[in-house]
């Protein structure tokens, strides 16, 4: 420290950050940019490993057999669905009593905000039907769970048939330390999310459920099946849970030890792992398999019925079978097989599964960046804000603002305010304005919401940049100094604060946040600045996502497709966070656009 | 002296020879009971009784005992040592399932559980009791050393003296329960050698741990407590219960066939009684007409736990028992189609909530009679580290307000006592009522943690004591001729009986540390962030001036004079 406390030097190294702040700020948002896509590349990541002792060195020999079975077993479930028109709970609930275990349902329903148009559901009325297999010589403390989803149409019968031909199988065996819950879901999320929290007494969204009847202690993990054919040439594992959280990543590697031991072919966002990392092929590869993971997290949503569980501290995945043109197959008795492997090792636990990472990205499944690595790509852009706030020209006006007599503070007050009004009414006003709007215009409920949303938005733009001028009139070249400062050290705590719990959503609102909000000032030429703040404000930012998205999927689209797609992603959004309490909505609506607009208003002032 | 021992079996036996002996030594006796009773699940569950009763009594001032002839001579110590009036021990691996199963003769919770009635003579009862735990540990390799005063409770009302005495304050009451305590094979040969043929003749040659331990449920107990000789209760006695319950699951044993034999159960079969045994018995419930063979003529009748039920009884104290083949092998085979009756009540427990900051614990008791209501007694015993908010405690029964006619807490102490809450709830008929209490998890000292702090802590079932109406006439007059199972519980009037429910013990997550690398090196990174951002940001904020220079020690001293000279300085 013999730099920062000598004087002299100090002065050097002042001047220097001064002079050079612009260079600095442009090195270090290049060299973030730079570390994000080297995280990719396979001699800077780490290969995975089990860290769970009790899952590692034990032996398992998998046995079961009955796939043939479960396949009838699946035509005769699909009959009942059919005739059923729907859950065939009664059957469900034979198959399971006469199986051992011990059967119960419970019934939901749920008015959504409004309709739901890709699933096509509004008043979702269903029954949960769960069976127990009560572990021998246990005291109902600790539980795992598996989880099919009953879907509509033809897809997941072979889920549902899995899941009771392991019941059966797991019901025969003497060596369960754990209780495990079988349990087939109606109208997915939400039939879980109706679950849990009557498995857990609350209720944080306002579900309405009947209470559930039968319990079994804490559950320790989850595992989510969805199955929609006979074979299977790969299968997929979906880590991805609300808010972007992750289970703890032995799960992951639980699921990779066993595709290797069986030899099924397991894939992540559905891309294969590729050995060919020294070709710029096989980078570009973990390069979008990362990409896919990142933008996947970043939206917040739950990619599978596990996300829902992340929440009350059950580590969950989903494994989803894909039938594609390949020619290597693999049966059901091998997914069993892999399955009860996975089911008895998770009993063999002694603890929570907590000695693995929790945050983490996987460029493959064999592969992975742990947060000690990703962070700094974030805090190279991070760090730009900073830098912008310490530079001479805004600090100085730091000391003045202070001062209670000088008008800076109420200059700053009011378009603060202001913005965040904005804000709230983009969070409150599309849900609760719906029935106006769609008496007056000729749009159905979900267009009215998602309308309404981008109108409070664009109206946003207009609104503020003027307000200063309410109070104190013409505005000061401190004014917008001071309000420069707020709005970066504001930033800088969201975007912080964010990429703590959900990377890549931080990583992302900060790559296109940032070197606007750093070099923004009243005196640049306003039309193109502004065309330029726009282009980078949070809902192009929403806009890119989902072109790039379909892009890295291997499915693009045309420009009025994606326009379409970034309609409905918005009210997925807002529907995520009232059915399942997400939070990147109510964080967009009542933070990071309220602080774009301080930002706005600064390129306006005068 | 087992040689010796079996001649005193053979003279028990034989009453005609009882002039050859020592009076007293003629009072003691041992009886052995196996009951069978078919599940409807398919399940099966066997229990067992082997009472001993000592004919003697030396809480009496100045009576010393030296010589043991039944009763195992470790317990008969222990009694005399620590002054107890009365001890009831389990181990249990496993959870009843009331509502398939029915009620169990004697319950238990999962884990051990202990408690004892000191003698109130007893000055230092709380060091009576460490000490007791710490003997009873070793003479039944138990962890029971783990018990100290942060488990231990005092119930005021819920765990009355089952045997002759009526003591009521309960300042000479211990109860504690270890509901992490895993019971296997060490813990049941101890409990075998406690009998007076071990395991080498009687029902005991069943108890074999391979098979046992192949079970849904297991629980073997022991019970001391003073009865009456007789039925005037002219002298006392000191009676030696050791039950032992276990349930075979139909599943996992095969085929899942509803047939079930002795050597399907146990992997062997009975060839005699045991020898000092006054009588040796094998009951087993045909109420719902299961197929049994061999058939016996001999059927009993008994009212337990509020249900009339029918029993075959084979004597094997008498030859014809074994049959040609010097031994036997009972065949059970049923359908199980008709209905159980259901459990009058049943409880359970949970914990509601997610994250680690706070909590709820629900606990539901159901009584399923159709018409009567009648009152229980809940106990719940929870540790320091949940932090109950007793404001918050809720008993609702139909969606009501139920208010408990008695209540007694006794609040925890950090790192002393647990807490102690038992409530007298009237249960209306048919209906569930739900008792609800918020706690906020407790910060543990990083050396409180367990080893394994990621599974979480445990805390104890509740206990839920009710004399639930019976529906027939229950048998209050006591005779020596009762079968075991039903004459553990004194039956005080006819209409109704005593029952103990207990809930499954709780897993609660605290809020634990990474006690791993990650922490440190988030320790070490914050403080390098802090250290280095702090610095940096005050090197940017601060204006600086820059200093002068100090003058080198002369020049200094040159000014000095100079001051008093009041000539100018140098610089």
């Amino acid at each position: 420290m013999g730099l920062l406390s000598d004087p002299s030097r100090r002065k050097v190294l002042t001047g220097l950050l001064t002079r050079l702040n612009t260079p600095i700020c442009i090195v270090c948002y290049l060299a973030g940019i730079v570390w994000f896509m080297g995280l990719a590349f396979e001699p800077f990541t780490l290969r995975t490993y089990m860290s769970e002792n009790a899952m590692g060195s034990t032996m398992v020999e998998e046995r079961f057999s009955s796939g043939e079975r479960a396949l009838s077993l699946a035509k005769e479930f699909d009959a009942h669905k059919r005739k059923a028109g729907g859950m065939p709970v009664e059957w469900l609930v034979k198959a399971m009593q006469s199986r051992g275990l011990e059967v119960f349902t419970q019934s939901f329903s749920r008015k959504l905000p409004f309709p739901d148009e890709n699933k096509e559901r509004y008043m979702v009325r269903g029954t949960n039907v769960y069976g127990i297999l009560r572990a021998p010589r246990a005291p109902r403390t600790e539980a795992l769970v598996i989880t099919a989803p009953c879907s509509p149409g033809n897809t997941n019968n072979q889920a549902v048939a899995l899941l009771l031909a392991l019941a059966q199988y797991f019901r025969n065996q003497i060596y369960w330390a754990k209780d495990i819950i079988f349990l087939v879901n109606e109208h997915d999320l939400i039939g879980t999310q109706a679950w849990l929290e009557g498995y857990h007494h609350t209720n944080i969204t306002g579900m309405e459920y009947s209470p559930l009847q039968g319990r079994a202690g804490s559950i320790q993990a989850a595992l989510s099946l969805e199955l929609s054919s006979d074979v299977i040439t790969s299968l997929d594992l979906v880590l991805e849970g609300l808010n972007g959280q992750l289970p703890n990543l032995d799960l992951a590697n639980l699921f990779y030890a066993f595709c290797q031991k069986l030899g099924v072919l397991c894939t992540i966002q559905g891309k294969l792992q590729r050995n060919d990392w020294d070709t710029a092929e096989g980078y570009t590869h973990a390069a979008q398999t990362m990409m896919l993971m990142v933008l996947k997290q970043a939206c917040g949503r739950s990619w599978g019925d596990h996300g829902l569980f992340l929440r009350y501290h059950i580590e969950a995945a989903s494994v989803r079978g894909i039938n594609s043109f390949r020619h290597y197959k693999t049966d059901a008795t091998t997914i069993g097989r892999l399955l009860e492997g996975m089911v008895r090792k998770l009993n063999n636990l002694l603890e929570r599964l907590h000695q693995s990472y929790f945050f983490y990205l996987l460029p493959s499944l064999s592969r992975f960046v742990s947060i000690g690595y990703y962070m700094p790509a974030f805090g190279l852009l991070a760090v730009i804000l900073l830098l912008r706030v310490s530079f001479p020209g805004l600090c100085h006006c730091f000391s003045v603002s202070l001062q209670p007599s000088s008008p800076g503070v109420l200059t700053v007050l009011t378009p603060v305010v202001i913005s965040h009004l904005t804000g709230v009414a983009l969070y409150l006003l599309p849900v609760h304005l719906q029935e106006m709007a769609v008496e007056h215009f000729p749009v159905s409920e979900t267009e009215a919401v998602v309308l309404t949303a981008i109108a409070i938005y664009t109206a946003g733009l207009a609104l503020p940049h003027n307000t200063q001028r309410l109070l104190s009139g013409e505005g000061t070249e401190q004014g917008w100094k001071v309000l420069k400062l707020t709005a970066l050290l504001y930033l800088a705590v969201l975007l912080g604060c964010t990429a703590l719990i959900n990377f890549s959503l931080g990583f992302i609102l900060a790559v296109t946040l940032v070197p606007i909000t750093a070099s923004i000032t009243p005196h640049m030429p306003k039309a193109l600045y502004a065309l330029v703040m726009v282009l980078l404000s949070p809902a192009f930012t929403i806009l890119y996502c989902v072109f790039i998205y379909q892009e890295l999927i291997e499915a693009p689209v045309s420009v009025s497709e994606g326009w379409m797609l970034f309609l409905s992603v918005i009210s997925q959004g807002i529907l995520d966070h009232a059915l399942y309490g997400s939070l990147v909505y109510p964080l967009l609506a009542l933070f990071i656009y309220p602080c774009w607009l301080m930002f706005w208003n600064i390129l306006f002032w005068n | 002296h087992t040689h010796l021992n079996y001649k005193l079996g053979l003279t028990l036996q034989n009453r005609t020879s009882e002039a050859l002996t020592p009076a007293a030594a003629a009072r003691d006796e041992f009886q052995e009971e196996l009951v069978i009773r078919p599940l409807h699940s398919g399940d099966i569950y066997a229990s067992f009784q082997f009472r001993t009763l000592w004919d003697t009594d030396f809480l009496q001032e100045g009576q010393k005992v030296s010589h043991y002839r039944l009763f195992p001579k470790s317990l008969g110590q222990v009694l005399s040592k620590f002054s107890v009036r009365e001890l009831h021990i389990s181990f249990t691996q496993g959870f009843w399932r009331t509502m398939q199963w029915g009620q169990p003769f004697i319950p238990s919770p999962p884990g051990a559980e202990l408690w004892v009635w000191f003698h109130d003579t007893v000055s230092d009862v709380d060091g009576n009791w460490k000490e007791l735990t710490n003997v009873l540990s070793g003479i039944f390799c138990a962890s029971l050393n783990f018990i100290d005063l942060t488990n231990t409770v005092q119930p005021s009302a819920s765990f009355k003296p089952l045997g002759l005495g009526n003591a009521t304050d309960h300042r000479f009451l211990r109860y504690a329960t270890l509901p992490r305590e895993i019971v296997c094979t060490e813990n049941l040969t101890p409990w075998k050698k406690l009998l007076p043929c071990g395991s080498k003749a009687g029902l005991a040659v069943l108890l074999k741990s391979e098979k046992l331990f192949h079970s849904s449920f297991h629980s073997q107990a022991v019970h001391i407590r003073p009865v009456c000789q007789d039925e005037q209760c002219t002298s006392k006695a000191w009676e030696l219960r050791q039950t032992l319950n276990v349930v075979f699951d139909l599943y996992t044993a095969g085929q899942g066939k509803k047939e079930w034999s002795l050597f399907k159960m146990f992997s062997r079969t009975l060839t005699e009684a045991c020898p000092l045994a006054t009588s040796s018995k094998v009951y087993v419930d045909i109420t719902d007409n299961p197929e049994l063979s061999p058939a016996t003529p001999l059927l009993s009748q008994a009212v337990v736990l509020g249900d009339r039920r029918t029993y075959s009884v084979f004597d094997l104290t008498r030859a014809e028992t074994f049959g040609q083949l010097r031994s036997l092998n009972l065949l059970l085979r049923w359908k199980g189609d008709g209905e159980m009756l259901r459990p009058l009540l049943h409880a359970e427990r949970y914990v509601a909530g997610f994250g680690l900051q706070t909590g709820e614990i629900h606990t539901v008791i159901y009584n399923n009679h159709p018409y009567r209501a009648f009152p229980v007694l809940l106990m719940d015993s929870v540790p320091w580290y949940l932090q109950l908010y007793i404001h918050t405690l809720t008993v609702t029964s139909k969606s009501r307000d139920n208010k408990p006619s008695y209540i007694h807490y006794q609040p925890a102490k950090d790192r002393h006592r647990p807490h102690l809450l038992e409530m007298l709830i009237q249960l209306p008929p048919h209906s569930m009522t739900e008792v609800t209490v918020q706690f906020e998890r407790a910060l543990l000292k990083w050396t409180e943690y367990t080893p394994d702090p990621n599974h979480g802590f445990y805390v104890g079932s509740s206990v839920v004591s009710a004399l639930v109406p019976s529906m027939v006439a229950m048998n209050t007059n006591f005779t020596q001729d009762q079968p075991l199972f039903s004459s553990f519980v004194p039956v005080k009037e006819e209409s109704s009986y005593f029952v103990r429910v207990y809930t499954e013990p709780l897993l609660v997550n605290l809020p634990t540390p990474d006690f791993s690398m990650p922490y440190n090196v988030i320790c070490l990174t914050c403080t390098v962030v802090a250290v280095g951002y702090g610095s940096f940001y005050n090197l940017l904020t601060r204006t600086f001036q820059v200093d002068e220079p100090s003058l080198p020690l002369a020049k200094r001293l040159a000014n000095l004079i100079r001051r008093i000279r009041g000539v100018p300085l140098l610089t």
